[in-house]
């Protein structure tokens, strides 16, 4: 293999190549919103079983390393005859990580809501889903955004991970300039900003929201 | 397509599997001390009101919270050598361990100490203690109540973290399930069995930390 | 020298104003009560009394020590003067009894067992000896605020600074909070307090001091005070209070 030096084209490159972080941030978050919203409702409704389930899968989810969790979907999901690329396997981890987690930020932030808001509600005859719906899940939404947003952060830096797998997002695309080019502390100094001006701006907002709910809270 | 398990390779190596499982649980350890004591300086730091030293410990907190622990590992390991810092993949690990730590540490610290109400304080010092008397008697044992629970989770979170450093070849258990991996081939059952060993090992040590909760904090009679 | 002896004393915060030539002494065995509106800097005095806050200019004598000298030891300062705050500020973590004995311990090294037969006294003379295991959050804002008397009354002090105790109790409680001052002032206990229960400051206060914008307005016995105020601020601070 040739080398070369790493120059403009290389900082295009990982700039590109950034696209796919964020598609993968987006798609984890996606899926991930929509199934951790399923988790925090089989939390919550008055069935056992379900809560049990639910818990367990987020315990496990929050019990093991990111990492394994991807190398444990990208060859469990071959054993099962998917052939599947490290893109599918990518998503569909991340997308499991990500659920768990929100539906355990979710269910926090449901529990929040204050005990007569539950009782005076069930006392006017709502059933469960019309109390969540109309009672519940409006304030819970409000108090949930900030570390919502918050979570976004540890979805992104998460992505970095699915280099391990094979998958050419931002970090092994500079494993692989890197590879040529040999200027480890350029290449890994310039995807460390790149991934910082992703995240910051998130952890500032997430922080900046927070703030306003405890000032409109304590007013 | 049927695929025969062979969950048996797995145990046959299961010596190897312990030794990186424990060099994992040290690594943690080890991380977590250090870490604490950055986490300290850190946020007496950002509670000292000297303006520079707040500007320092708010831009490392934010570098390290904004970037992926891959990147950070890899820039310590493979970048710094560039300016002549040369580690053993271990010592790589337990710098960048150590510094996510202290990170995180630092704001949960920060937010303990300032938890702390101003008129416990100043009951204190009207009772003719010594300012260190103060921290001694009236502030340490609840701040240390209010950070042990973040501070708990954030040990969980960095025992799973550590399985990263296997992408430097630091031995712990990730490296290993890596290796065998590569010898046996069996990847599946490799994989599934060590990620339930992570899972044995939060586990315990969350209930470790819950009981030690209770009998630290807990009141007793 | 009086007990207490304040003189000329100026305090600022930033640019505010918030003690402005400020003189008054205390003898040996009296009560005096401060009344005033918020914001005219009654605790801002008590504090500066026990050295919590520093002042620009004058000087403040407690038993003959000066409190804002340079070398001032505010340690053995602080054992003579007693403070207790609106929020009684009792620490969370310790029992009633440890909340007492702790700074005749650390402080004042007595052994173990004579801080907690110290305890046992002040909490009888607070009426709670009963509750000497219990935790803070276990007892009722009066409890805790007697208790938070006790434990100042516990290192013996020479003068008791009150800084509103009642203001943050249920209406209910406020008689057994007062009781228990009543009975300090019988003892001969020195107090300077800060208070808003006029009725209680006629009964047992030798002295009101008037405070505003951060001034001594007007000051004497209660009767001559409360019933023929000089200045107008006083004559319509009362009338808005009763
Ligand atoms: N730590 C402080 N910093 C700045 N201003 C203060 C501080 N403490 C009190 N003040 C101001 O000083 C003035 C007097 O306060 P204070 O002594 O608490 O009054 P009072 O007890 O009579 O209500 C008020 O205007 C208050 O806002
Ligand atoms: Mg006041």
């Amino acid at each position: 293999m040739l080398l070369r030096d790493f120059g403009h084209g290389d900082i295009l490159l990982l700039i590109y190549a950034t696209r796919w972080t964020i598609a993968l941030s987006l798609i984890a978050f996606a899926g991930g919103g929509l199934f951790g919203f399923a988790f925090t409702i089989l939390r919550i409704l008055p069935i056992r079983l379900l809560n049990y389930l639910s818990s367990a899968y987020i315990q496990i989810i929050q019990g093991t390393p990111l990492l394994l969790q991807l190398f444990v979907v990208f060859f469990g999901l071959a054993i099962l005859g998917w052939d599947v690329s490290a893109w599918t396997a990518a998503a569909v981890a991340l997308i499991a990580y990500t659920s768990a987690f929100l539906a355990e930020i979710w269910r926090g932030c449901i529990q929040a809501i204050p005990k007569p808001q539950w009782e005076a509600s069930s006392s006017l005859g709502l059933g469960i889903f019309q109390l969540l719906w109309y009672v519940i899940m409006p304030q819970a939404i409000k108090i949930s955004i900030p570390p919502t947003v918050g979570f976004l952060v540890q979805v992104i830096k998460g992505t970095a991970l699915t280099s391990v797998i094979g998958f050419v997002e931002l970090t092994r695309t500079a494993q692989l300039i890197n590879n040529v080019t040999l200027e480890p502390f350029a290449v890994y100094s310039v995807i460390a900003v790149i991934y910082f001006s992703l995240c910051f701006p998130l952890t500032s907002l997430s922080r900046r929201l927070e703030r306003r709910l405890n000032v409109s809270s304590a007013n | 397509m049927e695929y025969e398990f062979h969950f048996e390779v797995v145990f046959r190596n299961s010596g190897m599997l312990l030794e990186g499982a424990w060099l994992t649980i040290q690594l943690s350890f080890a991380a977590t001390v250090l870490g604490l004591l950055v986490g300290i300086l850190g946020a007496l730091c950002k509670t000292s009101g000297i303006k520079p030293l707040d500007w320092i410990a708010s831009a490392y907190v934010e570098i390290i919270r904004n970037t992926p622990f891959l990147v950070q590992i890899f820039f310590i390991f493979f970048g710094l050598p560039s300016l002549g810092i040369r580690m053993s993949p271990l010592q790589a690990a337990l710098v960048a361990l150590t510094a996510n730590l202290g990170a995180y540490a630092t704001e949960i610290i920060r937010a303990g100490i300032e938890a702390i109400h101003r008129g416990q304080i100043e009951a204190g010092l009207s009772l003719g203690l010594s300012r260190l008397q103060v921290f001694r008697y009236v502030v340490l044992f609840p701040a240390l109540k209010t950070v042990y629970p973040a501070l708990s989770s954030q040990f969980i979170l960095l025992m799973l973290g550590t399985s990263v450093v296997s992408q430097i070849s630091a031995e712990e258990l990730t490296h290993i399930a890596n290796f065998l991996h590569s010898r046996t081939f069996r990847n599946f059952e490799i994989y599934f069995v060590v990620l339930l060993m992570y899972l044995a090992m939060s586990t315990m040590f969350r209930a470790l930390f819950h009981v030690t909760y209770l009998y630290a904090f807990g009141r007793k009679r | 020298m009086s007990l207490v002896q304040i003189e000329k004393v100026y305090k600022k915060f930033g640019d505010l104003q918030v003690l402005e030539d400020i003189s008054l002494n205390v003898e040996e065995g009296q009560q005096i009560a401060i009344i005033g509106r918020s914001g005219s800097g009654k605790s801002t005095l008590l504090r500066c009394i026990n050295g919590l806050e520093p002042i620009n200019q004058g000087n403040i004598h407690v038993d003959g020590d000066l409190v804002n000298g340079q070398k001032t030891n505010l340690k053995l300062l602080r054992q003579k003067v007693g403070i207790v705050f609106q929020s009684y500020n009792l620490f969370p973590h310790l029992t009633v009894e440890r909340n007492i004995t702790l700074a005749p311990t650390v402080v004042k090294k007595f052994a173990l067992a004579d801080a907690r037969a110290l305890a046992h006294e002040v909490l009888r003379q607070v009426g709670l000896e009963d509750k000497i295991d219990s935790y803070p959050d276990q007892l009722s804002g009066g409890q805790q605020q007697r208790v938070a008397i006790a434990r100042s009354l516990a290192m013996q002090p020479k003068v008791m600074l009150f800084d509103e105790i009642t203001s943050a109790l249920d209406p209910e409680l406020i008689g057994e909070v007062l009781k228990v001052l009543e009975y300090l002032a019988q003892q001969g206990m020195t107090m300077i307090l800060v208070t808003h229960e006029m009725g209680f400051a006629q009964r047992v206060a030798d002295r009101v001091v008037f405070m505003h914008e951060g001034r001594i307005w007007e000051s004497g016995p209660p009767e001559q005070l409360f019933a023929s105020p000089e200045t107008p601020e006083l004559d319509s601070f009362i009338r808005a209070i009763l």
